[in-house]
């Protein structure tokens, strides 16, 4: 049930693998989004951190868990007798074990939080390149200042360089969260935050907006995907051409509409939803909700509210053949 | 001739305090019995209400890609269950609870304030109707208990919904006011002569600490409130950024009210558990003057951490470090609590009955918590796996561990003082263990999914990320837990009438609820008891004392609705304590305050202003006349 052949270092034909094996379903290997599979400085920190602590919390665990199931087997009391001396030393085992023990535990852990604290900080400097990522509802838009790219939903990245993510909301707050590569950082109106990102291997990593943001909170998945440096710049390259013009399906794009709310770069500029320049080239759509495949996205174009109820697109009814060539158009941009 | 004094004093302690029982009783009541148990019933039934609401949300979680229930339905269900369980039940419950045992612990024959009393009664049902009304036009609060600014905007949520949050909570926040304040004056001025503050109960400790962290908390949110409803209504900036406002100033004052108030839920709750260990341990509590210090302590120390909600908002890394550092802190006071319980129980002779299972499972599950939440100090831990399931699980191991199995203990504990009546123990023992395993199937998983990146708050999730199974075991665990919950409830109806009769104190307890009746007359104690140590119900000598006081018509106040004012250090007698008798004002303040917040949701200003007119001829009208002239 791979979806993604991961970690094979070429983005490219992974997406081939999957569509040639035909078990395109929208779901990944078991810890694609998992804190436990970390792909990066920042993120093993944190595992290992979780591990730490989950160590010393098993131990108090067990201790009380001990203690509470040894008064099971103390000697029953009676209704009519009950003890009322003062036991200090029994204050002492409270008050040693209670809370002196703890202190000693807790100013190690603060310790420990506060040397850990540089691997997740946000940058300040030593980054290639800046990626600015929108929170919309409900989707992401990625620009690349750099390389003037602007793309929806799936980030590209070259393996083993850090990269800045700017995470900004364009509504509501969003939380860009991609937990094998790092923690989460909020996007707030009025703020500009950052995060460093690098993976160590190339692979997919998905990730998933972690503040609730409305009524489709759920669907607002995308993809981080590692590539070695060379496929990364092949992917730059292909992403900042402008496809070509004239498809019949381009018509009917113009004609319906299409452009006052989606970019094709040459041949509209809305920015409501996803920048569709290269929608042909990505692996799902709707932010994760569907496989990008040509049932899955006639479907979506007939009937958007069906499939994630609530969304800002209206549903196109088409005539079969507009269809079909929309769709055509739409696939060819690759 | 001893038992003929006896007997007139308590003729006419009837006579004064009787209520007759009618619609008319049963609009103007004062008893704080009455109203504790009013409190109980009503918040029960939101209970109920929470749990079905958590079922849906289950059931549409149960397997992937679920079609249960849709987007828009479960977005309002989550709001409303995380509403309902912390506004609506746990801290009335818990009110309950403190409006019906404290006046008894402390020995005296009402409230401080009874009529007060009565209005926060009243405002509470009135605002959790209010509240709730919103599901029958289908717009109930849907940006969840937290309610972010600015998704709860207008431009963002165009509805009611919101609007039902901010007035409810309002209208709500009336009555943990008025309640409060009541709780603090009446602890510490009404307490029997000789309860010194060193002999305070340590229920009615959380109960005092609960009271004085939502008088200082609960402000916060509602500027938050009349921030955000100014801004819905009237077009005012307070949090949009567009004009100078900030969408983090919502998330502080939230914060700086929703962390207190995890210990105001949560500080009474372990003062049920201070009530029932001595109790079933046989044994005074070790360390007590320390546990004492421990609830006052976290109740302070829950103002300082509340930054730790916004580890991923971007502040400073300095900010951070100071709230991460409160924030561990924190977790010693409870260390001590639980070390002080467990050596109670450990140096005693404990008599395993239901109360006391369900505080050895609290122990059990609230370490988890406790351990999981000093987790969240660790900043980096923090901002990976907050807003995920890890915090669904954590809060609910704090919060249900932490409060709902200590009301449950206390359900059990107080149920025959309740009632007159004594619960079922098998039933109760079979609901223990349905409850308990149903619970940690719930949510122990669900520590797990969060750590694989499972997200709160989602309506629905794809197949393949590890969280299948996870997820389908916490469903099940759900019904598990309802189904030990029903269980307790069915004991509850049942043994109401078939129960056997309860004898004053079928436990061998050590505080004064249990040195009455059960359930106790409308005047409690027929001689204000003299209390002499921490333990006045096993000073059994002093208990015998009580009685002959009463053969000598001493401290028996039976001239009129009378109780003691004591000094609120020493408990010294100051005063005798003028209690007024029942009153239909705080009902004609309720409804006037319901007319008010019923136009201003549906925008008619005019009936709004009339509102203000009719709320304020209702506080005119209740202090017309002096209590005794009534």
């Amino acid at each position: 049930m791979r979806f993604w052949v991961t970690e094979s270092g070429n983005a490219a034909p992974v997406r081939r693998v999957a569509l040639v094996g035909g078990v395109v379903v929208l779901a990944g290997c078991a810890d694609e989004q998992s804190t436990l599979r970390p792909e990066s400085d920042a993120a093993r920190s944190v595992a290992t951190m979780w591990w730490v602590m989950l160590v010393a919390s098993a131990i108090v665990v067990g201790v009380v868990t001990l203690l509470v199931l040894l008064t099971l087997l103390k000697r029953r009391g009676r209704r009519d007798r009950v003890d009322r001396t003062d036991s200090p030393g029994a204050t002492t085992a409270v008050l040693v074990s209670g809370a002196i023990v703890p202190a000693v535990v807790l100013v190690a852990l603060f310790v420990y939080v506060l040397a850990s604290l540089g691997a997740t900080s946000q940058p300040s400097g030593g980054t290639a390149f800046p990626i600015e990522v929108v929170g919309k509802q409900w989707f992401w838009a990625v620009r690349y200042p750099e390389q003037h790219i602007a793309t929806a939903n799936e980030i590209h990245v070259p393996v083993g360089v850090p990269v800045e993510v700017v995470a900004v909301t364009d509504d509501v707050i969003h939380s860009f969260w991609v937990p094998r590569l790092n923690r989460k950082i909020d996007m707030i109106p009025g703020r500009r935050n950052r995060l460093r990102i690098e993976a160590d291997r190339a692979g997919v990593y998905r990730g998933q907006c972690a503040e609730f943001c409305g009524l489709q909170h759920a669907n607002m998945a995308f993809y981080v995907i590692a590539q070695s440096r060379r496929d990364f710049e092949r992917w730059v390259e292909r992403e900042q051409q402008t496809p070509q013009r004239g498809a019949p399906g381009e018509r009917v794009f113009v004609d319906t509409g299409c452009g006052g709310c989606h970019t094709i770069r040459g041949v509209s500029n809305g920015t409501i939803g996803p920048d569709l320049t290269h929608v042909g080239s990505r692996t799902t759509l709707a932010a994760g909700t569907i496989p990008n495949r040509k049932g899955y996205l006639g479907g979506w174009i007939l009937d958007p509210q069906h499939v994630k109820p609530g969304n800002k697109m209206p549903g196109l009814p088409l005539s079969g053949r507009d269809l079909q060539e929309l769709l055509d158009y739409l696939e060819s941009l690759r | 001739m001893a038992t003929v004094v006896a007997r007139d004093e308590l003729r006419k302690l009837q006579a004064t305090w009787h209520e007759r029982p009618g619609l008319k009783a049963f609009l103007t009541t004062v008893d704080h019995k009455s109203i504790g148990r009013r409190y109980l019933v009503t918040a029960s039934l939101f209970f109920v209400a929470a749990g079905v609401e958590a079922l849906a949300l289950r059931t549409q979680l149960a397997v992937p890609d679920a079609g249960a229930i849709g987007p828009k339905a479960y977005n309002q269900l989550f709001s409303m269950h995380g509403v309902t369980m912390i506004f609506l039940f746990v801290t009335p419950f818990l009110s309950g609870f403190g409006n019906f045992i404290v006046p008894l612990q402390i020995g005296a024959r009402d409230m401080a304030f009874p009529r007060m009393n009565a209005l926060s009664y009243w405002t509470y049902l009135a605002s959790g109707v209010f509240i709730y009304s919103s599901f029958l036009v289908g717009e109930a609060p849907n940006d969840g208990w937290f309610n972010y600014t600015p998704l709860a905007e207008k431009a963002f949520t165009p509805g009611l919904n919101i609007d039902y949050y901010n007035l409810g909570l309002l209208f709500l926040a009336i009555s943990s006011t008025v309640g409060s304040i009541n709780f603090i004056v009446t602890i510490l001025k009404l307490r029997a002569p000789g309860m010194s503050l060193n002999r305070i109960p340590l229920f009615c400790w959380g109960i005092l600490a609960q009271a004085f962290s939502l008088v200082f908390a609960l402000p916060a949110l509602s500027a938050a409130n009349i921030f955000l409803e100014l801004q819905r209504r009237f077009g005012f900036h307070f949090f949009d950024h567009s004009h100078g406002g900030d969408p983090l100033l919502w998330q502080h004052l939230f914060w700086i009210f929703g962390h207190p108030d995890v210990y105001i839920i949560f500080l009474p709750a372990i003062g049920i558990v201070s009530s029932v260990v001595p109790v079933f341990a046989r044994r005074s509590l070790v360390a007590h003057d320390w546990l004492v210090l421990a609830t006052v302590a976290t109740a302070f120390l829950g103002f300082g951490v509340w930054v730790h909600h916004m580890f991923a908002t971007g502040l400073p890394n300095v900010t951070f470090a100071f709230f991460a550092a409160t924030s561990v802190i924190i977790a010693i006071p409870s260390g001590v609590q639980v070390f002080g319980w467990i050596a109670t129980i450990l140096k005693g002779h404990p008599v395993i009955r239901s109360p006391m299972l369900y505080v050895l499972g609290f122990l059990v599950v609230f370490v988890v918590g406790g351990v999981t939440g000093v987790m969240f100090a660790a900043i980096p831990f923090d901002q990976q796996v907050t807003d995920s399931y890890f915090v669904v699980a954590h809060f609910h191991y704090v919060l249900f561990g932490g409060a709902v199995f200590p009301i449950f203990a206390g359900i059990h504990y107080w149920y025959p003082k309740l009632v007159g009546r004594m619960l079922d123990e098998r039933l109760a023992t079979w609901s223990f263990w349905l409850f308990f395993v149903g619970f940690n199937l719930t949510f122990f998983p669900m520590h797990v999914t969060g750590l694989l990146g499972m997200p709160r708050r989602i309506y629905t999730y794809h197949p393949g990320l590890g969280w299948d199974t996870l997820n389908l075991l916490s469903t099940i665990g759900a019904f598990t837990l309802a189904v030990g919950i029903l269980g307790t409830m069915g004991n509850v109806l049942r043994s109401a009438r078939r129960g056997e009769p309860a004898p004053d104190d079928p436990w061998g307890a050590n505080t004064l609820e249990w040195a009455t009746s059960s359930p106790p007359p409308h005047f409690n104690f027929a001689s204000i008891p003299v209390v002499r140590s921490q333990d006045p119900n096993w000073d059994v000598e002093d208990r015998r004392e009580d009685r002959r006081r009463l053969a000598r018509a001493e401290l028996t106040l039976s001239e009129g609705h009378e109780t003691i004012g004591t000094s609120w250090l020493d408990g010294d007698i100051e005063e005798i304590h003028e209690s007024p008798p029942e009153s239909p004002w705080p009902l004609v303040l309720t409804l006037a305050l319901a007319w008010f917040f019923t136009a201003f949701l549906t925008g008619h200003w005019v009936l709004a202003a009339i509102g203000i007119g009719l709320t304020t001829a209702a506080v005119g009208g209740w202090n017309l006349r002096e209590p005794g002239e009534e």
